[in-house]
């Protein structure tokens, strides 16, 4: 009777996995050949062979300025910034089980630009600071939100309206921030306004990379600590989940993740939105939707990156194509959590 | 090691709000307690400070003389468990997978399930009678079948002492006897120490060990149900007039309200009788 109900147990769990992995791989996979079409892809179309010899280092005449300079950049760029808004996302959709409660609905992402835009036009500060005043951004609208929304009793549906809330209020100052600035900063403040993979360049990538390069095994090394969160503050307390820490360390790291991201490619809007209730759906239950959602991330930003550049006569940036398919998605769940009375 | 704990002068509450006030008891071991007392009377609280879930603003809880709160998270979940009164469930997820996230606090990172896991999260289940629902979702479950899964996640923690916060509550009256019924089954079958909140007070006399009656933050009475559940003591926890009686079935205390209407002729009398108290 008791092994009969272990193998049960086993059986299905074996199944899970099982789906998990290939659903996994299969992601993988996709980004690959994704990623393989776009550093081949251009206004000249290279031989996979140029393409490779490029990227070991040899001289090939023409390829190397496009592939090396201009594709390599933007497709690196694809996906660390894909593979943070994917984690990120998904890390803040599990802890504060909503979809809706993710850096881009409720403004932590907004929060990060305006930092940005601020020190742009205001403080005309370098690069460096600009980073710096991003990622700051992000952490200060996470703790006003969490102020503003903690009340009485803690919770998450008077979060989502606090974060929208403060979301446009972030957007209406860098509105104002734009309008007051002078017309040589508009340029570089647009960047922070839509996301977009035009321009950014080899030298800008590392502190991104490093970011996610940390960031992301410490989501990895919690996500076991986060499944347990994601059953109720008690719960998870009774389980021996010191729920406080645990959720510190989640924020910092997302939040992190979030503003280097933010501050490579812009806002590409809705990627940290879409990414985990698509890995969700696909990976299956049983499992971390994390690693799956890395990919997801990444795999929207390159299709947005490529169709923006090839399907339409004009060329339109990453966050633009996002934004089309992520609206309607965003209007869905708030029609259908207000019919479930979450909201 | 059998689990001594031991409530020492606690005041508790949440924010500025003083819920529980000096209070002090020793919880039985190996017995079913179950906390009574009037809405709001801090039942709950109390269960959730000695779960380490609201921290005491003076005094401490203690387990074998050491405060629960000075020993290691993991360590105390495998001593001390709490199903918390409507625990959330994760979307989608499967019996046996809600089921096996009671055994966090014997896996480490990165490991997958042990021989352990895996007998334990069985026998939960089966004790449970939850194997056939093993891979559906919970969201497809019933009140009752939902409420046999999370006890089933209590169990595979394996602790010798779980708390429960009214386990019965919205339940059809059958599915409060199968729970409580279960539960007994527990305490007897491995000794786990039980102490629950519960709303019926009957069920509580028949199903407990032993008692604690609160009112407003204090504790007002403790002992036996035979021994202490009175038509005083009822009256004094709820301020409820009421006769008490010998349950048929099981011999405990049964209390019978006395409200203004229905009571029969020659029990006016009765009622006039008890009007003094």
């Amino acid at each position: 009777m008791m092994q009969q109900t272990i193998d049960q147990i086993r059986q299905g769990r074996v199944r899970r996995h099982h789906r998990f992995t290939f659903v996994t791989v299969l992601l993988a996979g996709l980004t690959l050949s994704l990623s393989v079409v776009m550093i081949m892809l251009g206004n000249t179309v290279y031989p996979f062979a140029d393409v490779v010899r490029v990227l070991l280092g040899e001289e090939v005449p023409g390829a190397r300025f496009a592939v090396g300079v201009l594709r390599l950049p933007r497709l690196l760029a694809g996906l660390f910034a894909g593979a943070a808004f994917g984690a990120a996302g998904t890390v803040f959709q599990t802890m504060l089980r909503n979809p809706l409660a993710n850096p881009n609905v409720i403004g932590i992402t907004t929060g990060s630009s305006a930092a940005a835009v601020f020190s742009i036009v205001v403080l005309q500060a370098s690069e460096a600071v600009i980073s710096i005043a991003s990622v700051v951004g992000g952490l200060l609208t996470v703790l006003v939100i969490y102020l503003l929304s903690k009340g009485a009793s803690f919770s998450i549906g008077r979060l989502v309206l606090v974060g929208i809330g403060i979301q446009a209020m972030l957007s209406a100052v860098i509105n104002y921030l734009l309008l007051i600035s002078r017309q040589q900063d508009v340029a570089m403040a647009m960047r922070w306004l839509t996301g977009s993979l035009n321009g950014v360049k080899l030298d800008e990538l590392p502190p991104l990379m490093v970011t996610v390069g940390i960031g992301l095994p410490v989501l990895l090394v919690y996500s076991r600590q986060l499944e347990m969160l994601e059953l109720g503050e008690m719960t998870a307390t009774s389980l021996g989940i010191n729920t406080n820490q645990t959720r510190i360390v989640l924020l910092l790291a997302s939040v992190l993740m979030l503003a280097l991201a933010t501050a490579t490619t812009g806002p590409i809007a809705f990627i940290a939105f879409l990414a985990g209730p698509i890995a969700k759906r696909l990976a299956g239950p049983g499992h971390s939707s994390i690693i799956p959602a890395v990919f997801v991330g990444m795999l929207i930003v390159l299709a947005a990156d490529l169709i923006g550049q090839f399907a339409f006569t004009a060329r339109y940036p990453a966050g633009v194509i996002t934004g089309i398919i992520g609206a309607p998605y965003l209007l869905y769940l708030l029609i259908r959590m207000n019919r479930k009375g979450d909201l | 090691m059998p689990g001594i704990m031991k409530v020492e002068h606690v005041t508790s509450g949440y924010g500025e709000q003083m819920i529980l006030n000096d209070i002090s008891l020793e919880i039985p071991s190996h017995q079913i307690s179950i906390i009574i007392g009037a809405n709001g009377c801090g039942k709950s609280t109390l269960l959730k400070t000695m779960a380490r879930l609201i921290h005491p603003t003076s005094g401490h809880v203690t387990l074998n003389n050491k405060p629960i709160t000075k020993m290691a998270p993991k360590r105390l979940a495998r001593v001390l468990g709490m199903l918390p009164q409507s625990p959330i469930v994760p979307e989608g997820i499967t019996v046996s997978d809600l089921v096996g996230r009671g055994r966090y606090p014997y896996q480490s990172f990165m490991k997958g399930w042990s021989q352990d896991d895996y007998e334990a999260v069985a026998e939960a289940m089966e004790m449970m009678n939850i194997t056939e629902f093993a891979d559906r979702p919970i969201d497809e479950l019933s009140g009752g079948q939902r409420q046999r899964v999370w006890i089933a996640m209590a169990l595979a923690q394996q602790t010798d002492i779980l708390f429960l916060d009214e386990p019965t509550t919205f339940l059809d009256i059958t599915y409060q006897v199968e729970i409580l019924d279960l539960l007994t089954d527990l305490n007897r079958k491995f000794g786990t120490t039980i102490v629950m909140v519960l709303h019926d007070i009957n069920l509580s006399a028949r199903y407990a060990d032993y008692l604690f009656a609160l009112k407003q933050g204090r504790l007002v009475a403790e002992g036996k149900p035979a021994d202490i559940v009175t038509s005083d003591l009822i009256h004094q926890v709820f301020n409820l007039r009421c006769s008490i009686m010998v349950d048929p079935v099981s011999g405990s205390p049964s209390v019978v309200p006395i409200g203004r209407h229905h009571v029969r002729e020659d029990e006016d009398e009765l009622a006039t009788k008890l009007e003094w108290v």
